[in-house]
């Protein structure tokens, strides 16, 4: 952080110790907020971002970390330390290690692509999360919009076998993205004509998308494979629509390349808010949708395209998740499928920003692969208990992000700690 | 046509909603005659029906009562569409899938969680707090009613663990939203994570991959034995669980609650307008405490009623998105009761019927699942009639 920064934020966090001081009508607020709360959830975090900066969202991880340690040692009497370590090692984290060499090096390079997979497509269903944020809309319908994206890219990449292997490649992502914007369009169709809940129509949205999704891949259903009738999957994607792998062993899930997408991802959702006027307008509806209508913001259209492009993220998501490592999808993974949730977690703790989407969706694609039967040292925690205890970190996180006035008075705790330590010092050397 | 129907509408003395509910009726009648026990093999009979039910409809709308109108209309044209497919099919066929004393029992039992769920839903909405935690609530009430039942060796213990625990989970939700005023939508989803985490990490550890045993106290069923010998509703009431009688009594219950005693008034006015309330005395955040735990508790009934009283088993994320239906079903019923138990039923036959319709085709049957939500997306997107929520619904109260 620069020294300019640095200022700012002093500056800010001044502001909120002025505010402090006067209480009204006695009464403190616990939140530190003042006695005007922002009523929209975007302004609150708003809030919540300068007040903490860079510091709430770490210690938002860490309580949620902390706790999961005490279930830990409570329930099993492991040493959460040790467990944490070996999830560590489970997600490949320890290949950042210099020291780490040999078999051990082979084994975390193989953990870590398992890992960077995830991030992948934790990025764009936690991009997908934030966008509709940035507008005030809380897109809760990631699940049926990777659904739809994943379905269609898994029948393109399954279909015209002995096309030209890019052009296949791009059509079958550009239509998975499209058919997930299309998804979510219905959500913001129906929030920008006549006002429905966007939570409750993307809910009933991801139901039919399963619903429709097992339909098709089931036995019986129009999709099923042409081989198997008695298996409810799909068919294999062929050979040329599979995206390249650029690091590690194709035939062991090496890293393919949708992770420059997930980073393309990143870059494209920073330059759509702080470059455009598409930006500009969805995050002034976000902020305050009655103060844009004023301002002569067309709303409606912002609500329809923010969940268009929330849904794009998504559907993306699921197709590179079937053209980068499924290849092909059954109905248990249409029915299982619980990465897009996780995404509402990566965009709450990475507070809507691009920076921080990325930083928690390497987080939790670590604690998902870590936690994997497949990974994790089954001495040391046993891995299906791991990955509940992924879920309730997960929960954990989203619980201290939407407490977020918990981490803004302990934050102001330690202020004004600070302040009393230099009140002290100043007191003691008139 | 019209012409015809709109007399009919005017003449009748009980108004524009009872037509409605004629037309509604005819459709069903429609569709009913195409099935056993009369199963008619021509469609004739049912396309005149239904044609009557979606003009009487159609009259009904133009006169200005456009929800019920648009029931009727949608009652005719799916008789008729049922009646249709039924004229297809064979008659034997037909005669194993409909067997309207099965169904009905069936769909009791499917509905019976979702009408705790639902009735839960309904008073926490009411009170003004968005619970999409259902989900999660009756999840934890599954679990702790199973395991309650286990270690404290009686199906009462277990359904008393599940309530208090489903009440837990409810007050963490209570405490985010009320007191904290956190996103309602955020702390809902994180007590699902949460809930799933819990049981999940729970049932792991004390059952580990076994499964719970089998020789669990399970609520008992409420046998009429004199029922027994009158055909029909001896199969759908003779031998029903117990739960599916309490949820039957909790509907016109929470009618009475809700609309006919003071504290039903106290939680829907700080549902509707917490300032106001808050000006006349009443505690909005006791209300709304009391609202989102009981929700909870109910929520939870409803889930160890699948654990302890349905399946007699658990296993991770049992519920399934139950709670999701159910809170579609207080949308479509539009926060009441009645309505809400109805829509809960009318999922719950369409369950009933999914369990049966692949004697025709698999696929099909599981394409009936997405039914609900498609209802409930239709509801919401206000095509017959809007969803109107309480207005204070999702919005903290800040105490000046």
């Amino acid at each position: 952080m620069s020294d300019h920064e640095q200022g700012g934020e002093e500056a800010r966090a001044e502001d909120e110790r002025a505010r402090e001081r006067v209480p009204e009508g006695g009464a403190v607020d616990p939140s530190g907020m003042g006695p005007e709360v922002k009523q929209s959830i975007l302004g609150r975090y708003d809030v919540a971002q300068k007040a903490g900066g860079l510091l709430a969202p770490v210690l938002t991880a860490l309580l949620a970390f902390f706790i999961g340690g005490l279930v830990v040692l409570v329930t099993t009497g492991s040493n959460p330390l040790t467990t944490y370590r070996a999830i560590f090692d489970g997600a490949g984290f320890n290949w950042f290690f210099p020291w780490v060499t040999g078999l051990e090096r082979a084994n975390a390079a193989s953990n870590l692509q398992q890992t960077l997979i995830l991030t992948t497509t934790l990025v764009l269903t936690g991009l997908a999360v934030a966008f509709a944020f940035r507008c005030g809309l809380f897109n809760i319908g990631g699940q049926g919009q990777y659904i739809v994206g994943a379905v269609l890219a898994v029948w393109i990449g399954s279909s015209f076998s002995g096309m030209n292997s890019l052009l296949h490649i791009l059509i079958a992502a550009i239509a998975g993205a499209i058919c997930g914007a299309l998804w979510a369009g219905i959500a913001g169709f129906l929030k920008a004509t006549v006002g429905a809940h966007e939570v409750i129509s993307t809910i009933m949205l991801n139901w039919i998308a399963i619903w429709v999704g097992v339909f098709l891949f089931g036995l019986g259903g129009p999709l099923q494979n042409d081989t198997q009738t008695y298996v409810p999957i799909s068919n294999d994607v062929v050979e040329g629509a599979r995206l390249p792998v650029f690091w590690g062993d194709p035939e062991l899930q090496g890293l393919h390349i949708g992770f420059f997408v997930a980073i393309g991802a990143l870059v494209v959702y920073w330059l759509i808010l702080n470059r455009t006027t598409l930006g500009y307008g969805v995050k002034a509806v976000g902020f305050n949708p009655e103060a844009a209508r004023y301002g002569g913001i067309n709303v409606s259209r912002n609500y329809f395209l923010a969940m268009a492009i929330s849904g794009a993220f998504a559907g993306l998501a699921g197709a590179v998740d079937v053209l980068g490592w499924q290849f092909r999808l059954s109905t248990n993974d249409i029915q299982g499928a619980t990465i897009a949730f996780v995404g509402i977690a990566v965009a709450l703790l990475g507070r809507n920003t691009a920076i921080g989407v990325a930083l928690a969706a390497l987080l939790f694609g670590g604690l998902l692969t870590g936690t994997s039967t497949r990974n994790l040292d089954p001495e040391i925690f046993k891995p299906e208990l791991a990955s509940n205890l992924t879920l309730l970190i997960q929960g954990l996180v989203v619980l201290f992000v939407g407490a977020d006035v918990i981490v803004l008075w302990l934050l102001a705790r330690l202020h004004r700690t600070k302040k009393h330590a230099r009140h002290e010092a100043e007191a003691q050397t008139p | 046509m019209t012409s015809v129907a709109l007399p009919v509408a005017a003449r009748l003395p009980r108004g524009l909603r009872a037509v409605a509910w004629i037309g509604i009726a005819l459709g069903l009648l429609g569709a009913w005659i195409a099935l056993p026990p009369i199963s008619a093999r021509s469609w004739v009979w049912s396309l005149v029906i239904c044609l009557i039910a979606v003009m009487l409809g159609i009259g009904v709308i133009i006169r200005g009562e456009r929800r019920f109108g648009a029931y009727a209309v949608a009652s005719g044209v799916l008789g008729f569409a049922l009646a249709f497919s039924a004229t297809l099919s064979g008659v034997g066929k037909l005669e194993t899938v409909v067997v309207w004393s099965a169904l009905l029992a069936s769909t009791l039992r499917y509905a019976t969680p979702l009408i705790f769920a639902a009735i839960g839903g309904m008073f926490s909405e009411r009170s003004g707090v968005v619970n999409i935690g259902l989900e999660g609530m009756m999840l934890t009430g599954a679990f702790f009613g199973i395991l309650g039942a286990d270690k404290l060796g009686q199906w009462y213990y277990g359904l008393l663990v599940a309530i208090i625990a489903g009440g837990l989970m409810a007050l963490l939700h209570a405490v985010l939203s009320i007191n904290l005023r956190a996103d309602q939508i955020v702390g809902g989803t994180a007590i699902n994570f949460l809930a799933l985490g819990l049981t999940g990490y729970l049932f792991i550890d004390i059952y580990g991959q076994e499964g719970t045993p089998t020789d669990i106290s399970s609520i008992p069923q409420v046998n009429l034995g004199f029922l027994d010998d009158v055909p029909f509703f001896g199969t759908v009431f003779g031998h029903l669980n117990l739960m599916i009688w309490v949820a039957l009594i909790l509907i016109p219950l929470a009618w009475v609650i809700l609309f006919k005693t003071p504290l039903g008034l106290r939680t829907r006015a700080v549902g509707e307008h917490p300032k106001a309330a808050d000006t006349v005395g009443i505690s909005v955040y006791g209300v709304r405490y009391g609202a989102v735990v009981f929700s909870g508790m109910l929520a939870a009934c409803g889930g160890a009623y699948l654990s302890i009283g349905f399946v007699n088993s658990f296993n991770e994320n049992m519920t399934a998105g139950r709670g999701f239906i159910a809170l579609a079903a207080v949308i479509f019923g539009n926060w009441r009761p009645f309505g809400a138990a109805a829509a809960c039923l009318l999922f719950g036959f369409s369950s009933a019927l999914a369990q049966r319709l692949p004697e025709y085709s698999d696929s099909a049957a599981v394409l009936f699942q997405a039914l609900p939500y498609v209802l409930t997306l239709i509801a919401v997107a206000g095509v017959i009639g809007r969803s109107i929520p309480p207005a204070a619904v999702g919005r903290p109260y800040k105490k000046s």
